[in-house]
């Protein structure tokens, strides 16, 4: 069946040639082809038409908010009492999210380093893709899951942990350290969302790492490295850049995470560095879920202003982690 | 030979030191080498103690309600510390919203793959790979305030529906099937595609008769694990579908419930205060039925997860 589509000038005389074969010099697509094409075409196109569109409607829905005067702003712009600027919101508000993502980040990247390094040069091959799975197997934990585990199990058993660290800090004479025994602090929040950043951050370093060029790693050896060694002065300098945006990617998982933060953290709108007590700060994301269903008028134009912030910080992070990995894969000879 | 033996016994002995100052690292290394062992080691034994405490802790507290009248009743008329109740509407929204939140996504994520691979030259394939690798880093929560915004274009601001869900599932979504889609496509070998151009046949038909119809199962894979991701967001419906309390098949009217949300909801309500001394009052009832239903969410992502993989190993073609 799919013959008869072929192109009918294949049979023509030998007088008629000449002319069939100039007229299809240029472009052989017809019909249904060309169809296909343009659909496609179109598609790749709407995709960026949608994102673009997210940006301007972010803008255009936000904009009451960031034209409104103080007074509207306090009178009918739901912010808490005692603001009247947008900027005395979103301000703490991006320090919050900001602290609890670049916390989750340094908890989660070291141990990420360290499971990827475990999967790619230290597990015996077949055990190895295994653990790749189970770690997978973390990623598709839903996040509201995390929430709940967090909030009901985590928060009560890692509060005696944080007491505990506290009373240590307390010893510094310059900072006087706050904690709260229910555990519902931004620290408890910080542990829950590096767990969650952890799967990203492993698979995109495990994908580097075992990337590294078999020569170096045999040279290394061959030279007497130890296995510690040979990771040391052939993988790690390999993986890095790498690594460095598998990290800005968890990072920009962690600024945009809601539902663990909203159902573990006891918020407050400050500029503070209590990590360990409650009612102290509050990430973007977490404010907008849970204030947009009371929320009517210029108060969801305030969320969305504030929602405009989250995607501008985001973005940032996403596009540099991702330059930094196509970069590297122009200039690598792995592939 | 006889007669060097004794420098031949020197040599050797070198040899040995030799062998044993080369083969063996020196203490200060190895110790270094030993304890990033363990320290690596150790990375990984920390990863899974989260994970193996929240699939505990969910399945032995998910368990107490889980059982056929969770879920086949709503939460309709049910209020307090009552022992009754379920997730069947949850599960219901959550159903219809994620379908409809697929077939939106597929068709446009499957083109897009398609484009890339089978057409994509020049600028705009290479701003379209950027930037789908950008959106999935998108925050849900940005995706339903979008969808909002779109919608109360139309329908006012207070419109809280299905079908808002599930275009802003589809915002998530689609850069996730793209991503999945792309990579299976590229897997199909050229000598198909040319054997088939050598046959006369169409781009689009080879397209659509050889290339796709030979990743249709790694297409499959990917659609089914874009599902699993996207079943689980909650601050997106949250805001464009609210909750409810009554089964509603249809998201083109009112609000709906999923099962993240009414996770969330029931943990938010919180203990109950229960009178002294009354006997039909749970005072943790809100907590098991949350439990209850995110152990019937991960079930769902896990069996979405395992067919994903299953269907890969089952269907792909076999390749000589």
């Amino acid at each position: 069946m799919t013959t008869t589509d072929s192109p009918p000038d294949a049979r023509p005389g030998p007088a008629r040639a000449p002319a069939r074969r100039r007229r299809r010099t240029g472009d052989t697509e017809r019909g249904f082809s060309r169809v296909f094409r343009w659909v496609a075409t179109g598609s790749g196109a709407f995709l960026l038409l949608v994102l673009a569109a997210v940006a301007v409607f972010l803008v255009a829905r936000g904009l009451p908010a960031l034209t409104a005067s103080p007074d509207e702003l306090s009178d009918r712009g739901g912010l808490p009492t005692g603001m009247d600027s947008l900027w005395d919101l979103v301000g703490p508000l991006v320090f919050g999210t900001l602290l609890a993502a670049a916390m989750a980040l340094l908890l989660a990247t070291p141990v990420a380093i360290g499971i990827a390094l475990f999967i790619s040069h230290y597990a015996p091959r077949r055990a190895a893709s295994v653990i790749g799975y189970v770690i997978d197997l973390l990623a598709a934990i839903p996040s509201v899951v995390f929430g709940l585990w967090g909030g009901r199990t985590l928060a009560p058993v890692i509060s005696d942990v944080w007491v505990w660290v506290a009373g240590v800090l307390d010893v510094l004479p310059f900072w006087t350290v706050e904690v709260t025994n229910t555990g519902r602090s931004l620290a408890t929040a910080s542990v829950v969302l590096a767990v969650m950043i952890l799967p990203i951050i492993t698979a995109v370093s495990r994908e580097v790492f075992l990337q590294t060029p078999t020569l170096h790693e045999e040279a290394a050896l061959a030279l007497g490295a130890t296995r510690w060694e040979m990771i040391r002065t052939a993988v790690l300098p390999f993986g890095r850049s790498g690594v460095i945006s598998a990290a800005m990617l968890g990072l920009g998982r962690a600024l945009g995470e809601t539902m663990a933060v909203l159902m573990i953290l006891s918020p407050g709108i400050l500029y503070s560095f209590q990590i360990f007590d409650s009612g102290q700060q509050q990430t973007i994301a977490a404010f907008i879920a849970s204030r947009f269903a009371e929320a009517s008028g210029l108060a969801v134009n305030v969320l969305i202003a504030t929602g405009l912030a989250l995607f501008v910080i985001t973005m940032v992070v996403n596009m540099a982690a991702r330059a930094i990995v196509a970069r590297r894969k122009e200039f690598s000879g792995a592939n | 030979m006889s007669a060097t033996s004794p420098t031949a016994a020197t040599t050797t002995e070198t040899a040995e030191r030799t062998r044993a100052l080369l083969t063996a690292a020196d203490p200060g290394r190895r110790r270094a080498d030993r304890a990033m062992t363990v320290l690596i080691y150790g990375a990984f034994a920390l990863a899974v103690v989260p994970l193996v405490s929240l699939l505990w802790t969910v399945v032995l507290r998910g368990a107490e309600r889980f059982d056929a009248d969770f879920l086949l009743t709503s939460m309709r008329g049910v209020f307090g510390g009552m022992d009754m109740g379920g997730a069947y509407h949850a599960a219901v929204g959550t159903l219809m919203i994620t379908l409809t939140a697929t077939v939106i996504s597929v068709p446009i994520g499957l083109l897009v793959a398609i484009y890339l691979v089978e057409y994509g030259r020049g600028a705009l394939a290479r701003a379209t790979t950027f930037f789908v690798d950008v959106m999935t880093g998108i925050p849900s929560i940005v995706a339903g305030l979008f969808a909002f915004a779109l919608f109360s274009i139309f329908l006012g601001p207070g419109a809280k529906l299905g079908i808002i869900a599930a275009v802003a599932l589809s915002v998530l979504m689609i850069p996730v099937v793209v991503r999945s889609c792309e990579e299976m496509l590229k897997l199909v070998p050229n000598e198909l595609r040319e054997a088939s151009y050598a046959l006369g046949v169409p781009k689009w038909l080879t397209i659509v008769r050889v290339v796709l119809r030979t990743s249709v199962a790694g297409i499959t894979t990917g659609v089914l694990l874009a599902v699993a991701r996207v079943i689980g967001e909650t601050a997106p419906i949250l805001i464009t579908a609210g909750v409810s309390d009554s089964i509603n098949f249809n998201p083109f009217d009112g609000r709906m419930m999923t099962l993240p949300v009414y996770i969330f909801s029931q943990y938010r309500q919180g203990p109950v205060p229960c009178q002294e001394g009354a006997l039909d009052c749970l005072v943790d009832i809100n907590f098991d039925r949350a439990w209850a239903a995110a152990l019937l969410l991960i079930v769902i992502v896990m069996l979405l997860n395992l067919i994903g993989r299953l269907v890969t190993r089952w269907f792909s073609p076999k390749l000589r």
